[in-house]
């Protein structure tokens, strides 16, 4: 039998890419070059393309190295997706592991809870500093998801004026 | 790698690699480290020259050094760093504790 799904589409996304990879550190590099390779077609100025590399990285970084603490030994995966509505990119980057129990303060600026792994806390705090907008949801035990969004095109626009 | 590691009178030079993230970040604090007990060098400058990406683990790196020489009475300068480099630098508190040389 076959079964015909008809699925209602969003006519604002003009663009869309998913995908899934291993939570080890080695993909650092790679989620944030794809993502910045998808958004060439916005014409981004450098400096744009650098938060959004920033920003992704610092996500990316998270999902690997506290997302999944403590689950070394399982097949750990990292789902990124991004959109293209007009001239604005939403970044999604999401894993299954253990969660956030305080989302408030982990998003404060200097707290981490690796300071023994040199890191700087600093974070949550870059991607909010270099895209418009950054949403984080999370519950301990059922991973963490944060959702990105940065409108390109608003510095060309202003030096043009 | 380990040519970018250089003992100069009482400096650790260390030419940062093209790309710092937390991948790349883990080996540059461990051979830091190893000079810095080993040869015992009271400052250390980070050449940013190569560099064209950095997130906040660049940012770790620094904090992380400067914590193990500040108490000696050394210092962290910050050489050859671009605006987008600055930029992080300044948003993270960082110039009150690294000098950013032109
Ligand atoms: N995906 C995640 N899963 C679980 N905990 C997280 C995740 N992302 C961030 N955290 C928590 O939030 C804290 C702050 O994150 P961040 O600002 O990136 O600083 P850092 O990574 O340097 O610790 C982390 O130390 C960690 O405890
Ligand atoms: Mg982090």
């Amino acid at each position: 039998m076959i079964e015909i799904v008809s699925v209602k589409r969003d006519t604002q996304v003009k663009n869309e890419m998913r995908l899934e990879f291993k939570a080890i550190s080695e993909n650092e590099a790679f989620a944030r070059t794809a993502v910045a390779a998808f958004v060439t077609q916005l014409n981004p100025t450098l400096e744009e393309i650098s938060d959004i590399k920033t920003a992704v990285s610092e996500a990316v970084t998270n999902a690997i190295i506290h997302g999944y603490e403590g689950m070394e030994n399982y097949d750990n995966r990292v789902w990124l997706s991004c959109f293209i509505k007009n001239d604005v990119l939403d970044v999604e980057v999401r894993d299954s592991g253990v969660g956030i129990e305080n989302i408030e303060k982990a998003m404060q600026p200097l707290f981490t809870t690796k300071p023994q792994l040199d890191r700087s806390g600093m974070g949550f705090s870059f991607m909010e500093a270099f895209m418009d907008d950054l949403e984080v949801i999370s519950e301990p035990g059922h991973g963490t998801s944060v959702h990105m969004v940065k409108k390109l095109g608003t510095a060309s626009w202003i030096e043009e004026e | 790698m380990d040519e970018d590691f250089k003992v100069i009178d009482n400096y650790l030079m260390i030419r940062m690699p093209d790309e710092i993230d937390h991948h790349k970040s883990i080996y540059i604090s461990k051979m830091a480290d190893k000079f810095i007990i080993n040869e015992q060098v009271g400052n250390v400058v980070f050449d940013f020259e190569r560099t064209v990406f950095m997130d906040s683990s660049g940012i770790g790196i620094i904090v992380g050094r400067y914590k193990k020489i500040s108490i000696f009475g050394g210092k962290v300068f910050a050489i050859n760093a671009d605006r987008q480099i600055k930029r992080i630098l300044q948003l993270s508190g960082l110039h009150k504790m690294v000098e950013i040389m032109e």
